[in-house]
């Protein structure tokens, strides 16, 4: 069996290549793709945290259930972000956030 | 650490992993890109049916690489005529001395027990099942609450994202 500590390593690695790309790159779809990135770091965490846990009466599952949820949330989100990079593409020819800029005060 | 079937698996699903999200901030190809991330996917997957979540493994695979990484190809490709873009970054050298900086303090807080816990070595062997999570997401006592609200939340955000992408002049 594979020790926790690899797995969080793991994870460490993949959110930081993710906050990486979200900070980094120009282009929203990439942008949107490094959350994604990140999203899967944090449920390689909480799976490996549930799975080395001692599973308590009460506790039995939260781990398993919370990743799915956060699942359905990524999935929601992906719809949603690039609906809006859709639309702001279709506006202002351009994918890019720094020339989004219209709300800027 | 013995060489077995599960460390095998946790080295290939790691070069998958990593290398797939390596490849999706560095590809200049934004096409690519969602090949690299389905291949990144790909090894969380493996992760999920190495940590015995192996429901979690077959949604990861329909969800993300199924419907999410597909609705990224077709959003590279709907705006297809700018995915050329001369330089790919912008802050390059703050942001990778940043998320360098956020990795090494990840991995000394792993690594050294400097808040005094310590990670277990080895997993219980008893685990909770596929027929575990389903009966506990419609359990009153359970995650029957948050389970209504997620349905809820999908059903708001596809309306949402149809009215927000929905063109007004057609």
């Amino acid at each position: 069996m594979v020790p926790l500590w690899m797995y969080l390593a793991v994870a460490a690695a993949l959110f930081s290549l993710g906050v990486f790309g979200a900070l980094s790159r120009r282009n929203a779809v990439a942008i949107l793709m490094s959350v994604e990135l990140m999203l899967n770091a944090v449920n390689i965490n909480l799976v490996a945290f549930w799975r080395y846990s001692e599973t308590g009466a009460g506790l039995l599952l939260n781990g398993y259930a919370f990743t799915a949820f956060v699942l359905i949330v990524a999935a929601a989100e992906a719809a949603v972000g690039l609906a809006i990079i859709i639309t702001v593409y279709r506006n202002r020819r351009s994918v890019i956030p720094e020339l989004a800029v219209a709300l800027k005060g | 650490m013995e060489l077995n079937a599960i460390t095998i698996g946790f080295v290939v699903f790691s070069i998958f992993t990593l290398g797939g999200g390596f490849g999706v901030v560095t590809t200049r190809n934004l096409f690519q890109g969602t090949i690299w991330l389905m291949v990144s996917l790909f090894g969380v997957a493996g992760y999920f049916v190495l940590l015995s979540a192996p429901f979690l493994a077959a949604v990861q695979i329909l969800v993300y690489i199924g419907a999410i990484a597909i609705l990224i190809t077709f959003a590279v490709m709907l705006t297809r005529s700018v995915t050329r873009i001369k330089s790919r970054y912008v802050r390059l050298v703050p942001s990778f001395i940043g998320s360098l900086a956020l990795f090494l303090v990840l991995l000394l807080g792993i690594t050294v027990p400097i808040f005094g816990g310590q990670l277990p070595e080895a997993a219980p062997e008893t685990v909770a099942t596929t027929r575990d999570l389903g009966a506990a997401l419609v359990d009153e006592n359970g995650y029957v609450v948050p389970f209504m609200l997620a349905s809820v939340l999908l059903t708001a955000a596809m309306i949402g994202s149809i009215f927000i992408a929905r063109d007004e002049n057609a």
